[in-house]
């Protein structure tokens, strides 16, 4: 009997580990394919300082989420856009380059979220899975709003990617020969502070602007022209989500760090293959 | 009657247009229009604001007071001084003509062989030199076949031998579109040549009117010497002007930048 018992028990053990691991690869899947195009804008635009400060800025997002008694998804959506505006009205001024003006934005609004979080004595919230990501933490609905606000997302990037590359290049340029600046970073920024709230339960605040940044950085040496560096991101996120996650189920290690390991281990692979390529052709 | 018929309406002009920064005027009450089918000139030193001055044209900066008016739906081109470009954006020399606006192949080949860099339409933007890439960048002002192309130092890092020849191809595509052309230029000698009008400029407008004209004016002399002005003269101009005695008929006092002249086409 208790042999039975215990083999009953591994198995819905083992079924429960497959529906969240199959949630978390799903996710991670979705994050990916977003943070691809997404990040290679972020890299050509020099915009890491900036997803950094919207991450940090989700934090308190989920914090005034919760306290508004709103959905943390919204809050965080919500925050991300007013940063991204207060950041455009405080870059009007002149003085103050522009990383510092994120460096005062981000620590600001991350040390903000840390005390409002610590006020929310009476909900319990996870800090570290808010810091780190948490594969267990996501749920069907996070699922709904990962690949439901994906395909919005990818499809106004979509809309906005010829004026945002022609404007990444030059903007002065792109400008005369009538982008509309303003609208089209606008745009941009919104989507983003969009995705960091998405990507959020897998990966963390503190990491999320990795999952944009890296991919596509490991992408750059093997791309001839914006889109194929687009789909080269969205490849090498998958492969790192991919083992990542392995990596996570094998050792026991958190995700979200496992993840960014993943990534930051191919993008090293790729310098040595380019680096052994450009020698091989020179 | 000094200058060649003018289009009615100017593509863009500048009214007493003032920039400043910093408490510093950078442009001082500055008036200027281009029309379509001519070419009109800056010239001045560096810091002079010439730079400046076209971006507020295009609307890229805007002025602190004066009215800047620029024909509706106004298609442009332009070639700014410089492009700093991050090597982390890949792009071939064909997609960084058709960044904003789509053009047929045939369209993209007969501009870059204009500028002489067909063979490279499929290279890689970020391993063109200094020249190479001024080309391209002119290519890309012109494949539109802008109605204002606008052209800040074209011939920068271009040989001379090249410069001529970039200047044949500005002036061919004004003689077939008959689209007005603001020029920034330091070669004084091959441009003028070439040039409808010339506005000489130091924050404010010192002197302005045809090539010749401008080369005798003790503004122009003062912030270029003498030897400048040969160059302007050694070089006749393509349009043949009847140059009375009253050249300088804008009768502007040239011991006051503020009470500078607003080109002699308003009385031309």
């Amino acid at each position: 009997m208790t042999i039975i018992t215990a083999t009953i028990t591994t198995m819905e053990v083992t079924a429960m580990v497959e529906g969240f691991l199959l949630h978390a690869i799903l996710a991670g899947c979705g994050i990916a394919m977003l943070a691809g195009p997404l990040g290679c804008v972020v890299v050509w635009r020099r915009m890491a300082y900036f997803g950094d400060t919207l991450s940090h800025a989700a934090l308190m997002g989920v914090a005034l989420g919760i306290l508004a008694g709103i959905d943390a998804t919204v809050g965080v959506v919500a925050t991300g856009v007013a940063v991204a505006l207060l950041l455009l009205a405080l870059q009007g001024q002149k003085r103050l380059a522009a990383d510092t003006l994120l460096g005062i934005l981000s620590h600001a609004a991350l040390s903000v979220g840390l005390i409002a979080i610590s006020f929310l004595d009476t909900v319990r919230v996870d800090l570290m899975s808010y810091l780190f990501g948490d594969i267990l933490a996501v749920s069907d609905r996070d699922l709904a709003w990962i690949y439901g606000g994906g395909v919005v997302i990818l499809a106004a990037l979509a809309a906005i990617w010829r004026p945002l590359i022609a404007l990444t290049v030059h903007e002065d340029t792109a400008i005369a020969e009538g982008v509309a600046s303003m609208r089209t970073r606008l745009t941009f920024m919104v989507l983003i502070a969009f995705t960091v709230a998405l990507a959020m339960k897998l990966v963390g605040v503190l990491l999320i602007t990795a999952l944009l940044i890296i991919p596509a950085a490991a992408a750059r040496g093997f791309a001839r022209s914006p889109e194929a560096m687009a789909v080269g991101a969205v490849v090498a996120g998958l492969i790192a989500v991919g083992a990542g996650l392995a990596a996570s189920v094998t050792w026991d290690t958190p995700s979200g760090p496992s993840i960014v390991a993943a990534a930051a281990a191919l993008f090293a692979l790729t310098l040595a293959v380019r680096g052994a390529f450009s020698r091989s052709t020179a | 009657m000094h200058d060649a018929p003018r289009a009615a309406q100017p593509l863009v002009a500048l009214e007493d247009v003032c920039l400043v920064r910093d408490g510093t005027h950078i442009l001082d009450r500055v008036s200027l229009d281009v029309r379509a089918g001519e070419i009109v000139t800056l010239v001045g030193q560096n810091g002079a604001g010439k730079s400046s001055l076209v971006k507020v044209a295009l609307g890229l900066l805007k002025a602190d007071a004066g009215t800047v008016a620029r024909k509706p739906g106004l298609r442009v081109g332009y070639q700014p001084q410089k492009l700093t470009m991050d090597s982390a954006l890949p792009l071939t020399v064909r997609r960084f003509l058709t960044l904003t606006h789509s053009a047929p192949a045939a369209r993209i080949n007969a501009v870059l062989t204009d500028v002489g860099m067909v063979e490279m339409s499929g290279a890689d933007i970020h391993i063109l030199s200094g020249g190479e890439l001024q080309r391209v960048m002119l290519a890309r002002a012109m494949l539109r076949e802008p109605e204002l192309l606008v052209l800040d130092e074209p011939t920068q890092n271009v040989d001379i031998a090249g410069a001529v020849d970039i200047y044949k191809v500005i002036v061919n595509l004004r003689d077939r579109t008959g689209c007005g052309v603001l020029l920034i230029s330091h070669d004084l000698n091959v441009v003028m040549a070439q040039t409808n009008r010339v506005y000489c400029l130091n924050g404010h407008i010192c002197c302005s009117g045809l090539p010749a004209d401008v080369s005798r004016h003790p503004e122009f002399l003062r912030l270029f010497g003498p030897a400048a002005a040969g160059m302007l003269t050694i070089y006749p101009h393509t349009h043949d002007h009847v140059h009375g005695p009253g050249v300088h008929d804008h009768g502007h006092d040239h011991h006051h930048g503020h009470d500078h002249d607003h080109g002699g086409h308003r009385h031309g």
